[in-house]
Formats: C-alpha cells, sequence, structure tokens
C-alpha cells in the first residue's frame, strides 16, 4: 500500500538498526510519548531489534489511559439518566468505572453509542431534539480540532441538547512534569507526530531549550520511530539537545493554523487531573465561559464524584518511564484487559494492554521481565482485536 | 457454538472471571467472551461428548448406518443486504461452510425465519430468492422451516437460523486438536473482506470502495483439499473472529504453538487500508468464503495446487507453522523482523456481521 509500505519496508528497518547499534556507545533511555508510537514499537518489536543500544520507556500518550477514573464514573452517571444519549469513541466504552462500564449500561437499557467522529454524535443531537445527547471528548491536541469543530457547529445550528463531556490533555505539560522529576530517567524524547502536525513544533523547541534534552518527533511507522530513534541517539552521543522533525511528510513547524484557530475559540487552557499521573497545571482544556451551555458537567450535575484506585497499580510510574509492565505484580493475572487495574491496562494502546496483547512478559516471571527482554509468551491470555479506537497522540 | 476452549483446558494462571452479569455485544462476537459463555453456560447445561469437541460441526453416528455432520447457525447481520452478498446467501453459506470444513458433504439444510412486524414482504422476497440461489450454488436443498412474527421494534426486520445436516465419508476425522508440530497453516485466499464489506456500508461509517464480500459456499473447495490430501488434519472457515480466532482455537485444541509470517498473509488492499482508517487488525476481520487449514508440511504444496486450482482458492498461500514452542499461543512474524502473539478476539469491534 503506498505511503505505508515503504515505511515497513525490512531492509530499511535493517539499515536503520544497524545505523542506531553504530551511532551508539552506551544504553540511552528514550520516551516515546505516544500510545500509537507504543503500540507500534511493542507490535514490531522495534525494542527488542535495538538489544542494548537503547531503552524505550513507554509515556503517558494514551488519552483513554490518562483519563480521570471520575471522569468515567461522570460519563457513567451521564448515560444512566433517562432520556439522555451518551456518544463515545469505542475504546471508551470498554473502559470500567469504579463500579460498571459502558457496555455494561448499554445492556441494562441505557442509550450508549459508539460513533467514530463527534460529528456523527452532532447528526444524533439533531435527529434527537427531544433528548440530551452528549459527547465523550477525550484525547490529546490531536483530537481537540475535531471535537472543537462538533461544538461549533452544534452551537452554530442551535442544537442545546447537545454537550460534551471533556477531558482533554496537552502534551508539553507532561513532559515538564516527567523531565523535572527528581528521579527521572529519559534522555531524550520521541516527540508526539500527530499532535505536533496540530499545534507544530515551536513548544517543543522551546521544551528541548529549557531542559537541554533531545526531541525527534516522529510518526508512528517502524521506519518513522527508528529514524526518530536515530536522530535522538545522534543528539545525545553529539551532547546535542535540539527539536528535530523527523515526521516532515506530516509536520510542518508551523502547524496547522485553523485547527488551532477551531480549538482556541472552542476552549481555554486549564489545569486537568491525568490519571496515575495526578494533576498538571495548564494541562488540559475546558471550554470557554460563552459556550458553557454545551458542557456536560454544567449541564449535568456529576460535579462531585470520589473514586478509590487500586493501591497495587504502578501505572504512575510507567507513564513517566520509572518503571515497565513486567515490574508490576499484577500484570496478567490480577490486572489483564478483560479486568483492568489501572490506567496502563484499560486502553488498547496502553503500555501494560500492548505488552499483554503483544505477549511480551512472561507470566510467572513478571517483577523483572521486561528488563531481561524477554521474547514470548506461554500463556495465551486475552488482549487482541483492536477495535475502534481513536488516535490522540 | 463453537468455542476456542475444550473443557479440561487450563490456563497456567488465574484469569479473573468475566465482569460482566448481563449478556453485552461483546458476547456475540466469536472472540473471548463468546467462549467464557459457550464454557460458563452452555457446555455444563447439556455436557455430553460430542458437544464438548466443540467443532464447527457436531458429528453423530448413526449406530453402523454411517456417520453425519450436523451444525446450526444464526443470521443477524445489519444491514441485511450488502456488497457481495444478503442475509439469506450467508445463511445458507455460513451453514454449508460449517458442514464442509468438517469434510462433510452438506446434504440438506433447514430455516427458521424471524420477522418482524412491518418488514416489506418484497423484501423478504429478495432475501429467500437469494436462498434459494445460494443452495443451488452449494448443491443443497432447504426441506423443513418455520416463521415467527415478533412486535414491531422487538427484531430488527429479520433473524434467520439454519441448520444443516452433512455426509462424512468413511475414514474422515478432521478435527481442531490434531494439529501437530512441523505441519504447515494454508488459508485459501484473502482475509476480512466479508468484515469489511459490511463495515463500508454501516451507517455513521460508510466508506466508499469495490470491496465485495467473499461469502460463498467452500464445499467444492474443501472436497478439492481432501483429495489432494487426505492426511489434511483440520479444516476452519474463519467468520467472526477472523483468522486469528480460528488459529487460536486450533493452537488451544490441539496445544500447539502456531508461528504465522505477516508477509505471506493474503490481505487485499483495501482492506488493508480500511483497517489503517479505522484502527482495526484484518487478522481479526471475518471471512464468510475463505478455508484454513493444518495439513502436513509434506502435503502442503499438494493442498495448495489443489486450491489455487479452484476459483475460491486462487490466493491460497502456506502462512504459517506449527510449533512445539508457546502451546495454545498463536504469534506472527513482522515485516521488519519483530514477533508478537494474536491473541483471541476480546471486545466487540463489529457486532453483527454474520
Amino acid at each position: 500500500m503506498k505511503f505505508l509500505d515503504e515505511y515497513r519496508d525490512a531492509d530499511a528497518a535493517s539499515t536503520l538498526v544497524s545505523a542506531i547499534l553504530r551511532a551508539s556507545t552506551r544504553r540511552w533511555v528514550l520516551m516515546e510519548v505516544c500510545g500509537g508510537q507504543t503500540h507500534s514499537i511493542v507490535r514490531y518489536g522495534l525494542d527488542e531489534l535495538l538489544g542494548d543500544a537503547v531503552e524505550l520507556v513507554h509515556g503517558p500518550g494514551c488519552p483513554v489511559c490518562v483519563t480521570p477514573l471520575e471522569t468515567i464514573d461522570r460519563a457513567l452517571a451521564i448515560a444512566s439518566r433517562p432520556d439522555t444519549i451518551l456518544c463515545t469513541f469505542g475504546d471508551m466504552a470498554r473502559v470500567p468505572g469504579s463500579r460498571t462500564d459502558l457496555l455494561a449500561l448499554r445492556a441494562q437499557g441505557a442509550d450508549v453509542r459508539i460513533v467514530y467522529s463527534p460529528l456523527d454524535a452532532v447528526a444524533v443531537a439533531a435527529r434527537h431534539r427531544d433528548r440530551r445527547v452528549v459527547f465523550f471528548a477525550i484525547g490529546f491536541e490531536t483530537t481537540a480540532p475535531a471535537n472543537a469543530m462538533a461544538v461549533s457547529v452544534a452551537h452554530r445550528r442551535g442544537l442545546d441538547n447537545f454537550s460534551a463531556l471533556v477531558s482533554h490533555v496537552r502534551v508539553p505539560p507532561a513532559i515538564d512534569v516527567i523531565v523535572d522529576a527528581p528521579d527521572n530517567r529519559v534522555q531524550g524524547f520521541l516527540g508526539p507526530g500527530h499532535v505536533c502536525s496540530v499545534l507544530g513544533t515551536s513548544e517543543y523547541d522551546d521544551l528541548s531549550r529549557r531542559h537541554g534534552i533531545p526531541i525527534a518527533v516522529t510518526g508512528f511507522e517502524p521506519i518513522d520511530l527508528l529514524s526518530g530513534i536515530l536522530a535522538a541517539v545522534r543528539q545525545l552521543e553529539d551532547g546535542r539537545s535540539e527539536m528535530e522533525n523527523c515526521y516532515g511528510r506530516v509536520v510542518r513547524n508551523e502547524g496547522n493554523a485553523s485547527a488551532r484557530g477551531l480549538v482556541e475559540s472552542v476552549f481555554d487552557v486549564c489545569d486537568r487531573k491525568w490519571r496515575g499521573i495526578g494533576s498538571i497545571p495548564k494541562s488540559g482544556y475546558r471550554f470557554k465561559d460563552s459556550l458553557r451551555e454545551h458542557d456536560a458537567e454544567v449541564v449535568f450535575d456529576v460535579g462531585d464524584i470520589e473514586t478509590e484506585e487500586s493501591t497495587e497499580c504502578i501505572s504512575g510510574q510507567i507513564l513517566r518511564g520509572l518503571k515497565k509492565p513486567g515490574d508490576c505484580p499484577a500484570f496478567g493475572t490480577r490486572c489483564t484487559p478483560s479486568t483492568p487495574l489501572g490506567a496502563t491496562m484499560v486502553s488498547s494502546e496502553g503500555a501494560c494492554a500492548a505488552y499483554h496483547a503483544y505477549g511480551r512478559v512472561r507470566l510467572g516471571e513478571a517483577g523483572n521481565g521486561a528488563e531481561r527482554g524477554q521474547r514470548l509468551p506461554l500463556v495465551s491470555l486475552s488482549g487482541g482485536g483492536d477495535g475502534a479506537r481513536e488516535r490522540g497522540s | 457454538m463453537a468455542a476456542p476452549r475444550p473443557p479440561g483446558f487450563a490456563l497456567d494462571c488465574p484469569v479473573p472471571a468475566s465482569r460482566y452479569d448481563r449478556i453485552v455485544l461483546g458476547h456475540g462476537s466469536g472472540g473471548r467472551l463468546s467462549a467464557d459463555l459457550v464454557r460458563d453456560v452452555f457446555l455444563p447445561a447439556f455436557a455430553n461428548a460430542t458437544l464438548a469437541a466443540l467443532e464447527d460441526q457436531a458429528t453423530v453416528d448413526l449406530a453402523g448406518a454411517g456417520r453425519i455432520a450436523l451444525t446450526t447457525d444464526s443470521f443477524v447481520v445489519h444491514p441485511i443486504f450488502f456488497p457481495g452478498g444478503d442475509i439469506g446467501r450467508l445463511a445458507v453459506h455460513g451453514t454449508v461452510n460449517d458442514l464442509a470444513v468438517g469434510g462433510a458433504r452438506p446434504l440438506v439444510l433447514a430455516a427458521a425465519f424471524v420477522l418482524e412486524e412491518g418488514f416489506e414482504v418484497e423484501r423478504l422476497r429478495r432475501v429467500v430468492a437469494s436462498m434459494r440461489a445460494a443452495c443451488d450454488e452449494a448443491e443443497v436443498q432447504i426441506v423443513t422451516g418455520d416463521t415467527k412474527v415478533v412486535e414491531r421494534g422487538k427484531g430488527d426486520s429479520i433473524f434467520i437460523t439454519t441448520t444443516g445436516i452433512g455426509l462424512l465419508p468413511a475414514g474422515c476425522a478432521l478435527s481442531v486438536a490434531r494439529a501437530a508440530v512441523g505441519d504447515a497453516v494454508v488459508v485459501s485466499g484473502t482475509i476480512g473482506d466479508h468484515g469489511l464489506a459490511i463495515l463500508s456500508v454501516r451507517e455513521g461509517l460508510s466508506f466508499e470502495t469495490s470491496l465485495q464480500s467473499d461469502c460463498a459456499p467452500v464445499t467444492s473447495l474443501t472436497q478439492a483439499m481432501m483429495r489432494a490430501s487426505p492426511r489434511i488434519r483440520c479444516m476452519r472457515d474463519p467468520t467472526r473472529g477472523g483468522l486469528a480466532s480460528a488459529l487460536n482455537e486450533i493452537a488451544q485444541a490441539s496445544r500447539v504453538g502456531i508461528e504465522l509470517t505477516d508477509a505471506t498473509i493474503p490481505v487485499r488492499a483495501e482492506v488493508r487500508g480500511a483497517c489503517e482508517l479505522l484502527g482495526l487488525d484484518p487478522m481479526y476481520a471475518a471471512c464468510e468464503g475463505r478455508v484454513v487449514a493444518v495439513v502436513p508440511a509434506g502435503d502442503a504444496p499438494d493442498v495448495v495446487t489443489a486450491m489455487k486450482g479452484h476459483p475460491l482458492g486462487r490466493d491460497a498461500a502456506v502462512v504459517g507453522a506449527v510449533v512445539s514452542a508457546h502451546p495454545g499461543v498463536v504469534t506472527v512474524r513482522s515485516s521488519v523482523g519483530g514477533v508478537r502473539t494474536l491473541p483471541m478476539l476480546t471486545g466487540e469491534p463489529l457486532p453483527r456481521i454474520c
């Protein structure tokens, strides 16, 4: 398939791997920011091809994963109301809240609809003027323009029965938190290609300068990822720390001005809680005051929901690159994609779910399996079947 | 009611029970939740050796008068007319194929219709005419049937259940439990055509494509394969849950590992493209006119040649091998050299595709 197969080419991949192995004089720790990148790395086994040259740790860029439990409980509370239709991306529907999930609620009679575009939710609102239609709007800067578009279209058409439950997050403040932590191990980043296609690369220039850390903005295919890794390794070896755009076929340095304008016309930047990490200043979007009539948190009185996360789950440390899925004693036993304990197992793009689906950690030896770079799977489990999934970052 | 896990199979780790106390759409996906339902609800209630084999069809010995294969299947596909087929054609070929992959020659079918109040008789006629044409193509007859009507809103236009009986040749012993280390895995053609053809006409998702469902009767193909190698271990038609789930069923029932090579698996460019856009994996997308078989490695060239000589097998290929490592687990080697597991389908990516 044109524009895809060439980025999965075996010869090109092997050339890049050799170049990385040649360039690297020590084991560098790189973090890929996006869940989609994590998924590709584990799916294609790229980390294993790199051996001791590079350790890849997995970042917080899976939007489903970092959506707080209380936000999911709010969605469940809204979906349980009579005369309400909750529209959501497929991935989010499976994520359990404190007591149930959206698919189980649907089985009990709630009107929960899986949509592929936020504009589909607007169409539902136009068809059902006598019911309140809520879109569960999650994601990074990548999905924010489409969600902003949905709100703006609904507003223009006077669809006062349409609202959105917003849990949007922004990447750069999370990178600040990771790098500033006293126990940080990350020496370079693979930057989020799709996020940069919207916002441009200037924020990453700034991050790279402020922290003195290389950021190679890249994509999601094996060749993109390996090119980004090579660029970051060369910078580290040369003692440079720059933003380098390795995804030029998609990312222009100035980004997409009209998409950015749309986001700025609907959302303001706000503090936002990330599941597994906690509250990060200026790391989210919320509705502008002039559009509060479309804010589901205002329309529905679901503000105060207390939740309790599993104390066993180590997803907070995984999301900051301090640990790997194999370090968790619950991995694959008490915690599986069907019965997730926390953030990194709930969505197919989470690091734990990817390791689980692709058989990366040998059960029974979980604990330090990931460090030993183990292959294969003695037990078949669940996982798999990607399903409808939004690309958040 | 095929399920992947024969009784007695035990996972090596404690897997938590399903968190659902009501039926969710995922219970009909043909993947993990479907298997759990069969294991937890149906198998204990109906316990008997024939059912416990969990093949796509039951083999029943007629006390010295030969052996028959018996199977039944319900069809709830939405929409009922789709590119390359309709619910009627699917209802005939789905059941015919479940018999054919067991090595049987399908003889007769029974058909039961659940119709919703308000369903247009003209559309019913179209479905029935399509069933007749499908029967002619598959050389079977519908010899008995039933019709029920439910109130408007209590069904969705039309649901069809077909039951089929086929004749098993003497000595035929195909079984998902017979895959052996060293065997080759062969596939008869491109995977995922049906699943993506259905998705392309779903409301809210429709996309322009020339893709057609592969819905077709595979009897003459499976017969040709069996003539090429009487030692074929087992065959499956990879419907719900796709190639990945069918091979997991074989790996688990035979307690062997299966290793696939991604680059050898035939997938149409349209299917790959649509899967990329929608975040789906073609390995889990349904086929309705394909066969996956495990054959002794030495016989694989003859079987593939025989398949290629059949109109439904032109793209046939050896796609993997049966191995002793990681029993019960299917793996696939990617184009760039990494290896990943291919677990049973979980969740509900494509409800009501058949």
